[in-house]
C-alpha cells in the first residue's frame, strides 16, 4: 500500500488507458448484474412447481366437428370410458384448463355476498372427482368431490357450484385465519355461496407470464364437466407407459368418433412438452443472457490483458532501473496488481451506478423486479478478481524484468 | 493516391502479423459485438416493421370505453368492442370504408371420406376488409356489401387451403363443408399474412400462423359462431348466461377497423365517437364522460406492444455489448499504435505529414474492421439458429439473413471500427519525431 502514490503517478500519465479499462470494467458489471438478475428471475419462475405430479402424465385437446353442442356432454363421457378402458391409463379428466397450458378461465372471488370488490383472483377448472388423482395433487384438507355431486355444464351458461375445492394459497388469501374449510364462497358476481370442501396443496394457474404473478398459485376446481365441442383430456399413465399412450390414446379417441380434430401442433403432448414450450422464452432468455455473460467477461480480461501488456512492455526500462535500486520481483508484481485493483475499484463504482441505472430504466420499460443490492456486490467482487487474474500473467512478466535492462540503450 | 492507399493497407497487414493475439483479440472483439447486435437487431427489424406501409396513416381502430373509470385498465377503453358499440359503428357508416372482425375457427371436412377433418382458423369479417387491408387474390375476389346484408354462407379461402383442398386448382364457385355447413368459394387470396398481424393484436394473433378462411360477419353471428380469439369481460364482467345476453352484453371480443383518408376525415370520426358516447350516456347506458381513441396502425402496434419485450431487452442489451466491444478495440489499438511510437517517429522525420499518419493508421484498423466483419458474419449466421432458442418459432422465423444485413453488418462493423481507431490514431499522430528519436 506504500506504492499507491507513485502508481497514481504513473497513471496519469496513461489517463487514456486507465480510463478505457476503467469504463470497460463499469459498463460489464452494468451489464452483467443486470443480466444475471434477469437470468435469477426466468430461473426462478421455471422453478415454479404446478402441484402436479408431472411425471407419467400426458394432454390431448380434442374438438368435436358437426356435433350439436347438446350432445357432446354424451360425447366425452364416451371418450373418457374408453380412455378409461386402456391398458396403461391410471385415471383421466375432461377438464377446460391445466398448468402451463396457456389459456383458461378467471375470475374475482368474495367472500361476503355483499363485497363490492372480490377478495382474491382465481382460475377457474371445471373438472370432476378423477381431478386430484389424474393432477396428482395433495389434499390438505377436507375431502375430495363425490360422484353424485358432478354435474355437467354449458361453457355459455355455467352455474354456481354447490361445493367446491380449492388451491391452500387461495384458502389463505380468503380466510387467511387458515378458517376457510367449510365455509363459503362467491365466485364471479354471483349471490349464490360455494362451500369449499377440500383444499389441495398447491395448484397453479393455466398461465405463466407476469400478468398473473399476483395469483399464480389461486385456483378453484368446481364439479362440472363443461360440454361443448372443445374439450382437453388429461391423462395419468402407470409407470413406463406413457410413451404407448401417446399414439394409443388419439387412436382410441379417433375409434369412438372420427369426427373430431386433434390438431398435429399441440394436439398430444406429454406434460414435459407442455412444461418445455411454456417456458422456452424464459429458458432461451436464461441462455442467452448467460452467453452475454460469459462472452462479456471474457473479452474484458483479453482487454484488461492486452491494455497491461502493452505497459509492462512500455515500462521495461523504468522496471529494470527498481530492480536494480532494490525493488524484489514481489515488489513489482504487487506494484501491477495494485495498480489494476486502484483502477478496478475506479470501474465497479462507476459500474455499480450504472448497473442500478440500468435496471431503473429496465423497470420502467419492461415492468421488471428492482435489481437487489445482492447482484451488485457479487457483480463488484468478480469483476474485482477477473481484474487481479487478468493481470496476473503481464504483471509475472514484469517481475521477471531482469535489473540489466536498466543499463540497456540507455 | 490509391498507390498510396494500398501502400498503406501493406503497411497495415505487415503490423498486424507482427502482433498476432492483439490482432486477433480486436477481431474477435468487434466479430462478437457485431454478430450479437446483428442477430438480435434482424428480430427487431422484422417485429418492428410496418405491417402496411402504403396505408398504415389511413387505417384506424376506434376505441370505444364501455367499462367506465372504475373498472377500465389505467384509464384506456378495452382493446375490442362490444357487438352492440360494433354494429353502431357499422350502421352510422361515418368513414368511407369500415370492418369488423372476430376470431373464428371452423372444421373441414374432406370430401374424401378416408381424410380426417381438421381445422381451419380465419376470421369473420366484413366486405370492406378485403380492399382496405388490400388483400391480394389469386382467384376471383372478396364478396360485396349485399353479400354482407344477405347473410350468404360465403367465403374467401387461401392459397394454402385452396391447395390442400383442391390441389391449387381455379375453386371459384365450388363448394366446401365446414362443420356442418356448406359454403361456396367466391375468392382465393394469394399467400397474405402480414407480420405483426395488425389487425388482429386483441386475440394475441400478431406472429400467429396465416388465416385460412374467411367468412361474413353477419352470417356468423346468425349462426352463433362463438369467437375462437379473445372474449374480454372485465374483472366485473358477466358474461350472461345465454348466448343472447353475451352477444347483447359487454364483453368486448369484436376488432374493429375504419379507413381515413384525411386528417379532416380522422378528426370528424373522432367527433362522432364522442357524440356517440355522449348519446349512450343520455340514453343511461354509459355513466362517465366520452373516453375513446382512435389510433393510426403505428399508434396501435405500439400500444399493443407489437415488439416482444424480449425483442427490445435483448436489442439493448446486445448494443450494450458493442458499446463494450468497442471500448476494448480503442483500449487495444491503443496499446498497438502508441507501442511503434518509435517507428512513427521515424516516419515523421523522414518527411510523413500528419495526415499520412491519419492515413496509415485508418487504414490498418479498417482491415481490422473488416476481417471483424467477416468473423461477425460467421457468429451472425451461427446466431440465427439460436434464436429459436429465446423466442417463438413463428417471430424466429422471421428474422432472416438477407443481403441487406451481410451489407450492413460489414458496414457496421468497419464503420465502428474505424470510429474507435480515432483517438488512437489521433495519440500517434501527435508522436513528436525528435523526442522519439532522442530516447532511442
Amino acid at each position: 500500500m506504500m506504492q499507491i502514490k507513485p502508481i497514481l503517478a504513473a497513471l496519469k500519465r496513461h489517463k487514456a488507458g486507465t480510463i478505457l479499462i476503467a469504463l470497460q470494467i463499469a459498463l460489464t458489471l452494468a451489464i452483467v448484474c443486470n443480466a444475471l438478475f434477469i437470468i435469477h428471475q426466468r430461473l426462478d419462475r421455471v422453478a415454479r412447481p404446478t402441484g402436479l405430479d408431472e411425471s407419467n402424465l400426458m394432454a390431448i385437446s380434442t374438438r368435436y366437428v358437426g356435433m350439436d353442442d347438446k350432445d357432446t356432454g354424451a360425447a366425452i363421457r364416451g371418450d373418457l370410458a374408453a380412455l378409461r378402458q386402456l391398458p396403461g391409463v391410471e385415471d383421466v379428466v375432461s377438464i377446460n384448463s391445466y398448468p402451463l397450458r396457456g389459456g383458461g378461465w378467471s375470475t374475482g372471488v368474495r367472500v361476503n355476498v355483499d363485497d363490492k370488490k372480490p377478495k382474491g383472483h382465481t382460475t377457474l377448472y371445471f373438472s370432476d372427482e378423477h381431478t386430484l388423482a389424474t393432477f396428482g395433487t395433495r389434499l390438505v384438507a377436507g375431502r375430495n368431490f363425490q360422484a353424485d355431486e358432478i354435474g355437467e355444464a354449458d361453457p355459455k351458461s355455467v352455474g354456481d357450484p354447490a361445493v367446491v375445492i380449492i388451491s391452500k394459497a387461495l384458502a389463505d388469501k380468503l380466510y387467511p385465519d387458515g378458517t376457510a374449510l367449510g365455509k363459503p364462497i362467491y365466485i364471479g358476481d354471483t349471490k349464490k355461496p360455494s362451500t369449499v370442501v377440500g383444499i389441495v396443496e398447491r395448484l397453479q394457474v393455466p398461465w405463466n407470464g407476469n400478468w398473473s404473478d399476483t395469483f399464480f398459485e389461486n385456483a378453484i376446481i368446481e364439479p362440472f364437466r363443461l360440454t361443448g365441442s372443445f374439450t382437453n383430456y388429461l391423462i395419468r399413465s402407470k409407470p413406463g407407459q406413457l410413451d404407448a399412450l401417446l399414439k394409443a390414446a388419439p387412436a382410441a379417441l379417433y375409434k369412438v368418433n372420427r369426427m373430431r380434430v386433434i390438431p398435429s401442433d399441440r394436439g398430444v403432448r406429454t406434460f414435459a412438452q407442455v412444461r418445455e414450450r411454456a417456458y422456452r422464452a424464459d429458458r432461451g432468455m436464461a441462455i442467452l443472457m448467460g452467453v452475454v455473460c460469459l462472452v462479456l467477461l471474457a473479452i474484458t480480461a483479453a482487454g484488461i490483458v492486452g491494455l497491461t501488456s502493452f505497459w509492462v512492455g512500455q515500462r521495461r526500462k523504468q522496471i529494470g532501473v527498481r530492480r536494480a535500486l532494490g525493488a524484489t520481483q514481489h515488489d513489482i508484481l504487487s506494484y501491477f496488481l495494485t495498480e489494476n485493483l486502484l483502477i478496478g475499484v475506479g470501474g465497479v463504482v462507476v459500474g455499480a451506478v450504472l448497473a442500478i441505472g440500468m435496471n431503473l430504466w429496465l423497470v420502467t420499460q419492461f415492468e421488471m423486479a428492482r435489481l437487489s443490492v445482492l447482484y451488485v456486490l457479487v457483480g463488484v467482487v468478480a469483476l474485482l478478481l477477473l481484474g487481479q487474474g487478468a493481470v496476473l500473467a503481464p504483471a509475472l512478466r514484469a517481475s521477471r524484468v531482469s535489473p540489466v535492462e536498466a543499463t540497456r540503450s540507455v | 493516391m490509391s498507390g498510396m492507399f494500398f501502400h498503406n493497407l501493406r503497411l497495415g497487414a505487415t503490423s498486424l502479423r507482427r502482433n498476432p493475439l492483439l490482432t486477433a483479440l480486436m477481431i474477435m472483439s468487434i466479430g462478437f459485438g457485431v454478430a450479437a447486435s446483428m442477430v438480435t437487431y434482424a428480430v427487431f427489424r422484422a417485429v418492428s416493421g410496418d405491417p402496411i406501409p402504403q396505408k398504415s396513416a389511413q387505417l384506424f381502430v376506434p376505441q370505444i370505453d364501455n367499462r367506465g373509470p372504475q373498472y377500465n385498465r389505467h384509464g384506456e377503453p378495452p382493446d375490442a368492442l362490444n357487438y352492440t358499440d360494433a354494429m353502431a359503428l357499422m350502421r352510422a357508416h361515418k368513414a368511407p370504408r369500415q370492418t369488423l372482425l372476430f376470431q373464428v375457427g371452423l372444421s373441414v371436412m374432406p370430401d374424401d371420406a378416408q381424410r380426417m377433418p381438421f381445422k381451419a382458423v380465419g376470421y369473420a369479417t366484413f366486405s370492406d376488409f378485403f380492399n382496405m387491408f388490400d388483400v391480394p387474390f389469386q382467384y376471383g375476389q372478396g364478396w360485396g356489401p349485399g353479400q354482407d346484408e344477405s347473410r350468404e354462407p360465403v367465403v374467401v379461402i387461401s392459397r394454402a387451403l385452396n391447395q390442400k383442398l383442391f390441389g391449387g386448382a381455379n375453386s371459384v364457385g365450388r363448394e366446401i363443408t365446414m362443420d356442418d355447413r356448406h359454403y361456396r368459394i367466391v375468392g382465393v387470396t394469394e399467400n397474405w399474412d402480414p407480420k405483426p398481424r395488425f389487425f388482429d393484436m386483441f386475440s394475441g394473433n400478431a406472429y400467429a400462423m396465416p388465416a385460412q378462411v374467411y367468412i361474413p360477419f353477419n352470417y356468423a353471428v346468425a349462426q352463433r359462431f362463438d369467437t375462437y380469439g379473445n372474449n374480454n369481460c372485465g374483472s366485473d364482467g358477466k358474461r350472461g348466461d345465454d348466448w343472447g345476453s353475451w352477444l347483447h352484453g359487454e364483453c368486448v371480443w369484436v376488432s374493429a377497423w375504419v379507413e381515413l383518408d384525411t386528417a379532416a376525415q380522422a378528426e370528424a370520426y373522432r367527433q362522432y365517437l364522442d357524440g356517440y358516447a355522449r348519446e349512450q350516456r343520455a340514453a343511461g347506458r354509459f355513466n362517465w364522460p366520452p373516453n375513446n381513441r382512435l389510433r393510426d396502425v403505428a399508434a396501435w402496434l405500439d400500444y399493443e406492444h407489437a415488439v416482444p419485450p424480449e425483442s427490445r431487452i435483448s436489442l439493448s442489451l446486445a448494443l450494450g455489448f458493442l458499446v463494450i466491444c468497442l471500448v476494448n478495440t480503442i483500449g487495444l489499438l491503443l496499446a498497438k499504435f502508441m507501442r511503434r511510437a518509435p517507428e512513427i517517429g521515424v516516419r515523421r522525420a523522414l518527411g510523413a505529414s500528419r495526415a499520412d499518419i491519419y492515413r496509415q493508421f485508418l487504414a490498418e484498423a479498417g482491415m481490422v474492421g473488416l476481417a471483424g466483419g467477416v468473423l461477425g458474419l460467421v457468429l451472425t449466421g451461427l446466431g440465427m439458429f439460436g434464436i429459436g432458442l429465446v423466442f417463438e418459432p413463428q417471430i424466429a422465423q422471421l428474422a432472416r439473413m438477407d443481403v441487406s444485413l451481410v451489407l450492413l453488418t460489414l458496414v457496421v462493423a468497419i464503420a465502428a471500427t474505424v470510429l474507435a481507431a480515432f483517438y488512437p490514431t489521433w495519440r500517434a499522430a501527435q508522436v513528436q519525431p525528435a523526442w522519439q528519436l532522442k530516447s532511442n
